[in-house]
């Protein structure tokens, strides 16, 4: 076989650097041909081969009690939850797709990490989704928004899996680059565990499920540029969802793998036929060889080059003896889906590529895939200017509110406090009748079936604080997912996260990588939540900018008795309001700080990691003894928003009366973001045996208030407004 | 009772529907789309989802199954049947219920809990219960906008075939109680012979302990004390 001579601007197109091109003419001995220039322009994207993240993304700990499959091992991290079952979860970005095509990039997201989840084996039973838009009033955004929303309803509700949580923001640095995670969890039992390793020379490559399309290619490379002006014209490069046939793919795929007569899966999900068949090779240290031309199409003339780059949604690659293929055939037909043996497995390690019987791609599969010969880059890294300028915010200068019921109201109506229920309610979060907490509480709360467990979910981080610290930031994205967990009954036992980042070549955005991952590690191992995997989104620019660094975490909770669930609304008149905690004195990235005085400033909320760890413990111990008729976690707009969310109960509207000493500024103590702070409410008589339980764990405590059944919110003297009046404005907000 | 529920492709409600009625003890069987035998049910259950994806017209294509004419045999011999979400969708396209369900009048999925209020007790899924009986039962789909003509609607009234309207907690029809636009705040209607209910609202998201309302579990009774009774 001989290569294409190709000219300097076709490589650079394709993304490739001149010493990426050099390492290519090193590997094969050769100059590529046109295919083999596809296949490692995808395979060495950004998106794909992770090579300016991956040295950083090795230093978080990955490794822990109840880990039966690792970052990076699989699809998706697994983790044991027992009884021979196992929890398989995973966040994913659908960022650039979403920009310029919100609604298919949407639903194609959450197509795409389901089919990370049953490819594992697993019934998938949970998804959430973590989207950050710009202004909510911009005509643009609005449209981004409303198409996303739609996206992922549409295909979800139809799939059949709950969407029981998530989050939005709205910050100016996400416009015109919205920010759109999706995630998904299911169950799965040890024994049916997949594994995507090809192995067995002579076994055959069958691809299954829809046809191959021109749709979506170059999805992984456009995923690993930066948008600009010119992005809309990309919008073939965004593959288009059937979540009909991802249905039928699921329940054949479970079958396919329960019936025992699959010796490895992977789904095709970005880079397509040329990331699954050489991942699968390069795991296995096997050779591939498939023949295009036998791979089902949709439309006719695709060329070997389209067909292996094409992102076409809903397909899956698998392994099989070739004894059992009939067995494997005839189940897809009963779900009407495709089977069609496409290749087999060889001894050489080649990834080997034929056009109807020719070769036009033969390239050693480990030098494509991570882990093995792809490129690995350390980037520069230095501060951001803007650093030192919000770190020298002086907050005495801030003026203290003249009027706090005015100012807690004006809070309560910003568009990252106010209520979600416009959204969520457009997902189906019932369906599977597992759903103890439904959305709009810290954390959701699941059943698993067959057992008094549940598993809690919860997606959070706060961009702004990433912004002005990213390394603090960082730290308090896992410490409030964690908290909210806590909070709902559960232990938090593992991590998934999604980088959102600008371009890894600025060295101000490297530094902030790099900071997120140091401060994101240090709170992992702080509370025993290994990170299983997940996945790295950088190019989150548009033309004024990057966006704020955004590492979502997607936390996993474990409650091994369904009694335990509880959730943040008040249930009794009468019960006390005790803050767990200490009172807050920083008002540093707060939402008070941008909404009412119009300023992004200041040092992030500083996690103190022992006081946040101890704070799970005092917690979930008052929980576990049936101490705590609600728990609700500090964090955006503070004590007091924490407070009247509260009050919101999705059946019944409390009031509070709260009366409380404040040491330093009564703002900065009412409005204030500080960490390792929780709201609970207990019943008056058990008082002295949560107090022990505090005591005991030496942990900051104070009794703010009690609960009324009034129509009314009052502080101290400084606030009196009908909570009537509080939810309405929190709740038609964003209608 | 023996009760056989129909997976058709894209059905998503079929395993929560055998779930409740197995914990209630019932002697269940899961029926693929493509089979020919019902298993000899008393009642047969069209769960909710997106058969064939909705695509065409929500249970437009589902009535094309083969299972189908059995089920529209099984009914006509008196049997019971009941259609949920997609179900009602089923049967309204099959004819064996009248009318239509068009897309809500918000032009979104809904998903939410909701009260329906008791409206006859003359049913085998309401036998027994108080008329007026608000009941927290959760909906969520797209196309629930319930639509008939004008004599249609005249003859389910004055047949007392209207089983269930959108109403508040207390029982109340109110501005803002009614989700999806449903004509005359219909929920749910049954057949002239009474033996086959369709409605949009799912009752088995409410008869469950994990969940969060079990006021579903008030129609199963019903409708086991009926079938006791009569038996």
């Amino acid at each position: 076989m001989t290569g294409t001579h190709l000219t300097a601007e076709v490589i650079a197109e394709h993304g490739i650097s001149s010493e990426e091109y050099t390492l290519i003419l090193n590997i094969l001995k050769r100059e590529p041909t046109w295919v083999e220039l596809g296949i490692f322009s995808v395979m060495w994207s950004e998106h794909a081969s992770y090579k300016n993240s991956i040295k950083l993304l090795k230093t978080l700990p990955r490794d822990g009690d109840y880990m039966l499959a690792k970052a990076g091992d699989e699809n998706a991290g697994v983790v044991d939850i027992g009884d021979g079952l196992a929890i398989s979860f995973k966040i994913e970005s659908h960022n650039h797709p979403s920009a310029v095509e919100p609604y298919h990039g949407a639903a194609t997201g959450v197509g795409g990490i389901l089919r990370d989840i049953f490819t594992m084996g697993a019934k998938p039973i949970a998804v959430l989704d973590s989207l950050r838009f710009g202004n909510p009033d911009n005509p643009m955004v609005k449209h981004l928004m409303n198409g996303v929303v739609d996206g992922i309803a549409d295909y979800g509700n139809c799939f059949g899996v709950p969407t029981v949580g998530g989050e939005i923001y709205f910050e100016d640095s996400y416009e015109g680059n919205p920010l759109i995670n999706a995630m998904a969890a299911g169950l799965l039992k040890h024994e049916h565990l997949a594994k995507s390793a090809a192995t067995g020379v002579g076994n055959i490559v069958v691809y299954v499920g829809a046809k191959t399309g021109r749709d979506g290619i170059h999805g992984a490379t456009f995923a690993s540029i930066e948008l600009t002006e010119e992005s809309e014209e990309k919008r073939t490069a965004v593959q288009v969802g059937d979540p009909f046939l991802e249905k039928l793919l699921l329940e054949a795929t479970l079958e396919v793998i329960h019936s025992g007569n699959v010796v490895a899966i992977q789904d095709m999900g970005a880079a397509g036929l040329t990331c699954s068949s050489s991942e699968m090779a390069g795991k296995g240290e096997v050779g591939i060889e498939i023949d295009v031309r036998l791979v089902p199409q949709r439309e006719i003339g695709m060329s070997a080059y389209e067909i292996m780059l094409s992102e076409s949604q809903e397909r899956m690659l698998l392994i099989v003896e070739p004894h059992n293929f009939d067995a494997v055939k005839a189940i897809f037909d009963k779900w009407d889906l495709e089977a069609s043996i496409i290749g087999k497995v060889t001894p050489d390690g080649l990834l080997r590529v034929l056009d109807a019987g020719t070769v036009c791609a033969e390239i050693p599969a480990v030098s494509l895939v991570l882990g093995g010969e792809a490129p690995v880059y350390t980037r520069e890294l230095t501060v951001p200017e803007y650093i030192k300028e919000v770190q020298a915010f002086d907050q005495k200068t801030v003026n203290e509110p003249k009027n706090y019921s005015e100012t807690l109201k004006t809070l309560m109506a910003s568009p990252n406090i106010a209520s979600k229920r416009s959204i969520y309610r457009q997902y189906d979060h019932m369906v599977q009748i597992n759903t103890i907490i439904e959305p709009g509480s810290d954390a959701a709360v699941v059943a698993v079936k067959g057992t008094n467990k549940a598993i809690a979910l919860s997606t959070d981080c706060n961009g702004r604080y990433c912004y002005l610290n990213p390394y603090e930031g960082a730290k308090g994205a896992v410490a409030e997912s964690a908290r909210n967990i806590v909070c709902s009954g559960a232990k938090p036992i593992a991590v998934t996260n999604c980088l959102n980042f600008g371009n890894p070549y600025k060295p101000e955005v490297y530094w902030t990588f790099s900071e997120v991952i140091r401060g994101m590690s240090e709170a992992c191992i702080k509370f025993a939540t290994p990170v299983t995997g997940g996945n790295v989104s950088f190019y989150n620019e548009n033309p004024s900018g990057a966006i704020y660094p955004t590492p979502v975490i997607g936390m996993l909770g474990l409650m091994n008795n369904v009694k335990h669930t509880t959730t943040q609304y008040f249930i009794n008149a009468g019960d006390l309001i005790i803050l767990l905690g200490k009172e807050c004195l920083d008002i540093g990235g707060s939402e008070y700080l941008k909404t009412i005085h119009n300023i992004i400033s200041g040092n992030a909320p500083i996690v103190d990691l022992d006081l946040e760890a101890e704070l799970y413990q005092v917690t979930l111990e008052l929980i576990e003894s049936g101490l705590v008729s609600s728990a609700h976690d500090c964090s955006d707009g503070g004590l007091l928003v924490s407070v009247a969310e509260s009050c919101f109960g999705p059946k019944l509207l409390m009031g509070a009366k709260l009366n409380f000493t404040i040491s330093g500024r009564p703002d900065f103590a009412l409005f204030g973001e500080a960490h390792s702070r929780i709201v609970i409410s207990v019943k008056p008589d058990v008082l002295s045996e949560v107090e022990q339980v505090v005591l005991n764990h030496k942990f900051p405590y104070q009794i703010i208030g009690q609960v009324t059944d009034e129509d009314s919110f009052v502080v101290n003297d400084h606030i009196a407004i009908p909570i009537s009046e509080l939810h309405k404005i929190w709740s038609e907000r964003l209608k | 009772m023996r009760v056989s529920v129909i997976t058709f492709p894209g059905s998503n409600c079929d395993q929560d529907a055998l779930e409740v009625f197995e914990t209630r003890g019932h002697t269940v069987h899961s029926i693929w789309h493509k089979d020919t035998d019902l298993q000899n049910p008393d009642l047969v259950i069209l769960p909710g989802g997106f058969s064939y994806g909705d695509y065409l017209r929500c249970g437009a294509l589902a009535r094309f199954s083969p299972i189908v004419k059995e089920v529209v045999a099984h009914a006509q011999r008196g049997g019971y049947l009941w259609g949920i979400c997609n179900g009602f969708q089923i049967l309204t396209e099959t004819g064996l219920l009248p009318g239509t369900l068009l897309m809500n009048n918000t032009l979104q999925f809904i998903c939410q809990h909701q009260y329906i209020r008791i409206e006859t007790a003359n049913t085998p899924y309401t036998h027994g219960l108080r008329v007026g009986t608000a009941l927290d039962i959760p909906i969520a789909h797209k196309e629930g906008n319930y639509f008939i003509d004008e004599p249609g609607l005249r003859e389910l009234q004055d047949q007392d075939r209207i089983v269930f309207r959108y109403c508040d907690a207390d029982g109340n029809i109110a501005p803002g109680t009614n989700p999806n636009g449903a004509l005359d705040d219909i929920a749910g209607i049954c057949n002239t012979t009474r033996n086959i209910l369709g409605m949009m609202p799912h009752p088995e998201r409410a008869a469950t302990d994990s969940v969060s309302s079990n006021d579903g579990k008030q129609i199963f009774r019903a409708l086991e004390d009926y079938f006791t009774t009569r038996a």
